[in-house]
């Protein structure tokens, strides 16, 4: 199979959907590669730095039948278009009373661990979950950016695609032909016994590597990754659980209202989920502060995989302990 | 401008169920027939009337919150409108919209907007989309002065006229900004000239005279349709009512002599009196026709109240597309 880096298995994704339908086009203030060549001025639209009238116009050019692709590039840009994302793109359509349909799907890197410091190493995309209206992808491997951006575009709502910056070099097969992934499906990317973690984007990487220094100790380590945070897979993750007993969420947002903490809680309120519980659900994530710049500060921030194998551990080790009566 | 007898009675016809329409919308809030929010358009009705004489159905328009003139003008059905404000499944949105979400995809009217300034970049959108189909359609956004305030507004203007979007965009400077002066939350009271930074036409129109704004739309218009661009048409009016009300009409706060003022420049009697005097019509023609608005709007009130309420069962449907 062919090995491709996660940003040149989502620029395939944008030019074979363009090629697959004349619809789709794409706005923002630069791109990668030389879509122009290809698909033209007309298509390709270098944009002014204004995400707000950007994000409106996907929308609108979205409501009169095409199928815009608007990339904010970094998503803390796409926080000075609040408005358009927050009271326009996730109501729209159910405010209208499903007049018209909105296919369009906003691009963005997210996540830190790269040196950019507080404002643009942010994960935020809890706070788009809690608005119901927006679908929200976030892959962890070049075959599922393909695959996931593809479906978005063809996805006749808008789809959030969040692209984990430190994924952006990472390598890894690719299905040739026109490789999709549904969105709303959860992957088991390692199958085991002992602990599930569920990792998102980065920490997907972060969870096998770290089942894979367990192993040695004979510890057998589930990696499950949701893929899509809306719709949220949650029967694939709670199957895991009843197996294992045990679950360790893995995420670079801070734990304060985020989809580790969502995740924990349709775990626990599931009533079979509940009883196959040997240990509290654990969630490893950032600190509670702006991301530093310092190497040194930033790692203190994020997860590290000692963290996560910790967490491991105290999940094995309660499970062991009686309960005091 | 050679406009024909019949469209310029259209025309009045439909101001005058502008007018009545939001003045019955008043009536039924205060009488908990309806819900949530109403701001009438009363006093404004040659700007979305004049406007929309311009516009084919394959234009688009977008709105704000003060949208049910827009949605008349445009083509939309007082009774599925009505039906909507009373919370129906008959009505636009299933109920699920109320005022300030009334939107009519079939007659290009891509919804009204609760956030100021909201529209204008949904409006540039269907202007891309307009452009790249390259049928000459064109789109008008319909913002207020207080709009001319937020980045949206600007980002809109600038975007607009870099790509040659073919869209009009429409300031009633109906001179508050909720209950704010446009000379208190402007540097000048005028919001034709923000166009020139931005090297599109600005013109400043007197929005209560229907024929006026009409000219210089079709304007705007033609020059969006040869694909030379965006246009601000700034028409001053003035909204004879408060800025909002939910379960009472609130005091009014605006000095006597200004309403009274702008009362005088009645749109709606200048336009009788200018068909009138052209012989459009005679006296009572207008009679007949208020009657006739009278009964439509009866019959509106009346699909509505027989309209069944949205199940609660369908609180999901619409969330997503297929």
């Amino acid at each position: 199979m062919r090995q491709l880096t996660f940003q040149q298995a989502l620029d395939e994704a944008v030019a074979e959907e363009m090629r697959r339908d004349a619809r789709v086009i794409t706005l923002a203030t630069d791109f990668t590669g030389d879509p122009i060549k290809e698909f033209g001025p007309e298509r390709v639209r270098f944009s002014p730095i204004s995400e707000a009238a950007l994000t409106g116009m996907g929308l609108g050019a979205a409501g009169c039948g095409y199928r815009p692709i608007v990339n904010w590039r970094m998503v803390t840009f796409s926080f000075v278009a609040m408005d358009q994302i927050v009271n326009q793109a996730s109501k729209i359509r159910y405010m209208f009373g499903g007049q018209a349909d909105f296919p369009v799907t906003y691009r963005c890197t997210t996540g830190g661990g790269i040196g950019l410091a507080a404002q643009h190493s942010q994960s935020p995309y809890s706070m788009w979950m809690h608005l119901a209206g927006l679908k929200i992808i976030l892959p962890s491997t070049p075959a599922d950016a393909k695959g996931l951006l593809k479906s978005a575009i063809r996805d006749n709502n808008p789809v959030v695609s969040f692209e984990c910056s430190r994924l952006g070099g990472a390598t890894g097969p690719v299905p040739d032909g026109d490789h999709l992934v549904p969105i709303g499906v959860a992957d088991v990317k390692r199958a085991g016994t002992d602990v599930t973690i569920v990792g998102l984007a980065y920490y997907v990487s972060e969870a096998l590597a770290v089942a894979e220094e367990l192993a040695r100790e004979g510890i057998s380590i589930e990696v499950v990754d949701p893929r899509t945070l809306v719709p949220l897979d949650i029967d694939t993750v709670r199957a895991s659980v009843r197996k294992t007993g045990r679950v360790v969420i893995v995420d670079e947002a801070p734990a304060t209202c985020s989809a580790a903490s969502e995740i924990a809680a349709l775990l626990v309120e599931d009533p079979d989920t509940f009883r196959a519980l040997h240990a509290p659900v654990r969630r490893v994530c950032a600190v509670p502060v702006p991301v530093p710049y310092s190497p040194v500060l930033e790692q203190a921030a994020l997860p590290s995989r000692e963290d996560i194998k910790a967490a491991v551990h105290e999940v094995l080790k309660e499970s062991a302990r009686p309960i005091p009566r | 401008m050679t406009i024909d007898k019949s469209q310029l009675v259209r025309m009045l016809r439909t101001m005058i169920l502008i007018r009545e329409f939001d003045e019955l919308a008043i009536k039924l809030r205060v009488a908990g027939k309806i819900y949530g929010a109403v701001h009438p358009y009363v006093g404004q009705e040659a700007v979305a009337v004049g406007v929309c004489a311009s516009l084919r159905t394959s234009d688009r328009v977008t709105s704000n919150h003060r949208g049910h003139g827009h949605c008349i003008a445009k083509g939309a059905d007082i009774r599925r409108m009505m039906a909507e404000l009373f919370g129906r499944a008959t009505g636009y949105c299933k109920g699920k919209g109320g005022s300030m979400h009334i939107a009519d995809f079939a007659v290009g009217m891509l919804g009204a907007n609760g956030i100021v300034g909201g529209g204008l970049p949904i409006a540039c959108g269907a202007a891309l989309a307009a452009q790249l189909e390259g049928k000459g359609d064109v789109t008008v956004c319909f913002f207020g002065d207080g709009a001319a305030a937020e980045g949206e507004f600007h980002e809109a203007l600038n975007i607009a006229s870099v790509w040659k979007l073919p869209i009009v965009f429409v300031c009633e400077n109906n001179q508050y900004a909720a209950n704010n002066a446009v000379d208190v939350q402007h540097p000048r009271i005028d919001i034709a000239p923000h166009a020139a930074p931005f090297h599109i036409p600005g013109i400043a129109v007197d929005g209560n005279d229907a024929l006026e704004v009409h000219a210089r739309t079709d304007e705007a218009v033609a020059r969006a349709r040869r694909g030379d661009g965006p246009s601000l048409l700034e028409c001053k009016t003035y909204r004879w009512h408060f800025h909002a009300m939910r379960h009472a009409i609130p005091a009014e706060t605006r000095p006597a002599d200004e309403i009274a003022s702008w009362k005088a420049r009645d749109p709606i009697a200048r336009f009788e009196h200018e068909l009138l005097e052209r012989g459009a019509l005679a006296v009572p023609d207008i009679r007949a026709m208020r009657a006739g608005v009278a009964a439509d709007l009866e019959a509106a009130v009346a699909f509505a109240e027989a309209s069944p309420f949205p199940d609660p069962k369908d609180l999901l449907v619409d969330m997503f597309a297929e």
